[in-house]
């Protein structure tokens, strides 16, 4: 008999190992998966994991998209990963991350043509950030005065901040000069408010240097600092929070405010980088996959970095892949899913054990 | 008489412990037998064995004459066998009569079950309302469910682990009444307590384990609760002893006039509740669980804020204050509940140190954990209150209850706090560390701290304690020197009658 036993003391070094473990039993069973499908599934974990690095054809393309991709993912899932461990869930990070685009973009174009970098360009990062914490203060508000979900309240503004951005696209931002098409002016082409790579090749920008930041501030407040104990505390232990002294209303405000912020904060650099304009169609789905990329990272700062880039990589990998072997995108799509699959159900063996052979219900 | 339950010399080892070690037993049908041992004695290991949760090494059990081997606790209540746990297994979510209904093999509708819990839990004095959600219950009245749920299925031996500890010595009459209608008509009942004195009232026969093995056997009526103490520990037992008799010093602690909503249909509303507590005094605050012990910790902890003017301390309103600042003034509390309330159940006890003694300790600088120094203090509770655990980085769950309890009483006693208010602080602690405890909560007396006790345990209050007052229904009698209160006087004071003042 297979029994499932709960530890008594969560195993540190299967935490560790879990995510490793995940990523190899994924690349063992979707080698299987596209060797069903008559592709080379050496060639294929290679175009994935390897090629959009180092393969002389592609890299030089591929290897900046790691960090453009990396980068919002890593910033939000940062931003999420206090809310999660204090047990409190915001899934409406997308709808955070449209909000603090529309907000800065907004800001800066009502200030064009300015030349004025300096003041405009820091003005829009603010109001990026002020954007997704209002966004968030909805659900944070709803929760502390009325005793609403979260969940719910700030999904289904994903929606409603979707709506909202198709009306700015083809209404008040809509580019003056554009000749009727929707979507605003060029941010990023235009140079009071681009938000530019800073170091060529590398595909590095502001928003790259803001989720280096946020992991380095997370990894301190969360091992060093009492509001990390706190967050910590509300997520295992309520009741032994409000004893020790935490707030919880307080406690919930703080937490949707840092992950809204830092939400549009991504949103903000993508606008004016990658993006360059507030589009119907600008958000990607980015604020959805860093929740995946948070519990990857196992809800610690360094190892929502490490997820974040592997994230970023699956991403890049599985176009090239695409594009070479023409791998179907579902097939990509049904491989990282594998990804959180294996990891999720390893994620087990740290707060349980397996026993084999005959047990008894001590 | 032929035994209607016989444990002939089974063993039982867990991996690096022998928990039972040739262990025999007899319990005679109609007979209440005592089974008496320290925490890790091995008492629970052996009455799991007898319901079926465990299974033995070797040795047999014979129950009624034949072979007995319960597979499962299913198998055992067939058998009749019924057990009422120290530790409650509830659901929180489902009212009263939805968890008996849970434990049933057929459970008859809810309207029917409902007569039938009202029906024994008047016959057998334990007050219940089935369509009360378990959730809101308190500690001594989730231990009423699980009595009734034994009750009603009419067994033939009775396991009681720990019963009285929630009841007033009126309750406890009752139900002692109840035991000996039971033991009359020929239910057996193997008590666990370590209340000696109930036991030498109660019951007619003992078994004495201490480190796995049997130790002695005796017939409780000949013993004194000192001998059967010594025979459970195996040496001379140290009874906690005062410095001397101090008069009670300037008032330090003060609560007027506290007046609290329920928070909850099922809480307990707190009437004008007033109490002093003085340097170097010990009030102890009796009442049976549900009459308001909850509200009125969290009244005095802060986790609910009152008007500043209720609570003061050394003449500073304090109500109005949050639990960190009214630590830092010099209350400090433990509450009830250790895992989960008191002590965060998956961190280490160096996160459970630094839970509540930032303040006082100085375990942080401008919201900067000094690791460090949380962690010399856990361990200076661990040395100081001689926690057995392997290190401060276990965490708090993988502790016995007692030595966390241990851990929580230190954390907050060696915070040098000028008052101390403390919800049942032995509850689930064995002899030897209950009377360490309680050493330990005189001699901070001694030192001039202000302490509370709120316990269902009227002995120990009987015994620290320099003062006395009881609540109930929400409301706190009038405080009454301990000294010279007779039990029937305490009885009418829990009773809530206002002729006790007297």
């Amino acid at each position: 008999m297979i029994r499932i036993v709960r530890r008594r003391n969560p195993s540190k070094g299967w935490a560790w190992a879990t995510p490793i473990l995940a990523v190899v039993l994924t690349m063992i069973v979707g080698g299987f998966m596209f060797a069903a499908l008559g592709k080379d599934p050496f060639e294929a974990i290679r175009l994935i994991f390897w090629d959009p690095l180092f393969s002389e054809q592609f890299a030089s393309y591929s290897r900046p998209q790691l960090l453009v991709k990396a980068g919002p993912l890593i910033l939000i899932a940062i931003g999420l990963s206090l809310g999660f461990r204090a047990g409190i869930w915001n899934i409406g990070a997308e709808g955070q991350y449209i909000m603090g685009a529309i907000c800065g973009a907004a800001v800066g174009l009502a200030l064009y043509p300015s030349e004025a970098r300096w003041l405009v360009f820091p003005l829009m990062v603010i109001f990026g950030g002020i954007g997704g914490i209002l966004w968030a203060m909805i659900p944070a508000i709803l929760k502390t005065k009325f005793n609403t979900n979260e969940i719910l309240v700030s999904l289904l503004l994903v929606y409603v901040a979707e709506q909202f951005l198709a009306k700015m696209a083809f209404g008040a931002l809509r580019n003056p000069d554009g000749q009727g098409f929707p979507g605003s002016r060029n941010l990023a082409q235009w140079p009071t408010s681009s938000n530019p790579e800073l170091i060529a090749g590398t595909g590095a920008h502001w928003g790259v240097v803001a989720a280096i930041i946020a992991v380095l501030v997370a990894l301190i407040l969360m091992t060093r600092h009492r509001v990390g104990f706190d967050i910590k505390l509300m997520g295992v232990a309520p009741r032994a929070a409000a004893f020790s002294g935490v707030n919880t209303n307080r406690m919930v405000v703080l937490c949707l405010a840092i992950s809204g912020g830092l939400a549009g904060l991504a949103g903000l650099f993508e606008v004016t980088g990658p993006s360059g304009q507030i589009t119907d169609s600008f958000n990607q789905g980015y604020g959805f996959t860093a929740i995946i990329v948070a519990f990857l990272g196992r809800l610690n700062p360094i190892g929502i970095l490490l997820a974040g880039l592997l994230m970023g990589l699956t991403f890049i990998g599985g176009e090239l892949a695409q594009l070479m072997i023409g791998l179907p995108a579902s097939a990509i799509q049904a491989f990282q899913g594998m990804l959180l699959f294996f990891l999720l159900a390893l994620n087990l063996m740290s707060d349980y054990r397996v026993e084999f052979g005959r047990g008894e219900a001590a | 008489m032929a035994a209607l339950l016989k444990i002939d010399s089974v063993t039982k080892a867990y991996p690096g412990v022998v928990a039972n070690d040739s262990v025999d037993l007899e319990i005679k049908p109609g007979e209440i037998h005592a089974l008496l041992g320290e925490n890790g004695a091995g008492k629970s290991t052996l009455v799991k064995m007898m319901y079926g949760l465990v299974k033995p090494d070797s040795g047999q059990m014979i129950w009624d004459g034949a072979a007995y081997a319960p597979a499962d606790p299913r198998a055992a209540r067939a058998a009749g066998i019924a057990m009422v746990f120290q530790h409650f297994s509830l659901f929180d979510a489902l009212t009263v009569a939805e968890n008996i209904a849970l434990g049933m093999e057929t459970p008859p509708k809810t309207r029917e079950l409902s007569r039938q819990i009202k029906e024994v839990s008047e016959t057998y004095g334990l007050p219940l309302n089935p369509d009360r959600t378990v959730g809101t219950l308190s500690a001594g009245e989730r231990q009423r469910v699980e009595s009734i749920r034994c009750l009603l299925q009419n067994p033939r031996l009775l396991i009681m682990d720990e019963p009285t500890s929630v009841l007033t010595p009126q309750e406890v009459e009752v139900l002692f009444r109840t035991l000996r209608t039971l033991s009359d008509e020929g239910t057996a009942i193997l008590y666990i307590s370590h209340k000696l004195e109930e036991i030498r009232a109660l019951c007619e026969a003992a078994t004495i384990l201490r480190g796995g093995k049997v130790v002695e056997t005796c017939d409780p009526r000949q013993e004194s609760a000192r001998s059967m103490a010594e025979m459970m520990v195996g040496e001379t037992f140290a009874t906690p002893k005062r410095a001397g008799e101090t008069a009670a010093g300037d008032a330090v602690l003060a609560v007027t006039n506290l007046s609290l909503p329920r928070s909850s249909p099922f809480a307990t509303e707190l009437k004008e509740v007033s109490l002093t507590v003085g340097a170097g005094e010990i009030l102890g605050i009796g009442g049976v669980a549900g009459n308001g012990q909850d509200e009125l910790l969290s009244a005095l902890s802060g986790e609910v804020r009152v008007r500043p003017g209720a609570i003061t301390l050394d003449g500073a309103q304090i109500g109005g204050l949050a639990p960190r600042a009214r630590r830092a003034a010099g209350l400090c509390v433990a509450p009830e509940e250790r895992l989960g309330h008191a002590a965060a159940p998956t961190l280490s006890l160096v996160d459970n140190a630094f839970l509540t003694a930032d303040v006082r300790e100085g375990l942080s600088h401008r919201g900067f954990i000094k690791w460090g120094k949380a962690r010399d203090y856990a361990k200076r509770v661990i040395a100081g209150f001689d926690v057995r655990t392997p290190s401060e980085d276990v965490a708090a769950q993988a502790l016995s209850g007692g030595n966390l309890q241990k851990f929580v009483m230190g954390r907050e006693m060696m915070q040098r706090p000028k008052a101390l208010v403390i919800n049942q602080p032995t509850w689930g602690v064995d002899a030897a560390a209950a009377a360490r405890i309680r050493q330990e909560l005189m001699t901070l007396a001694d030192d001039g701290v202000a302490l509370v006790v709120i316990s269902q345990d009227l002995d120990e209050l009987r015994e620290i304690a320099t003062t006395f007052a009881a609540l109930n229904g929400g409301a706190l009698s009038e405080t009454r020197p301990m000294w010279g209160l007779s039990m029937n006087e305490i009885g009418l004071m829990l009773g809530g009658s206002a002729g006790a003042a007297a």
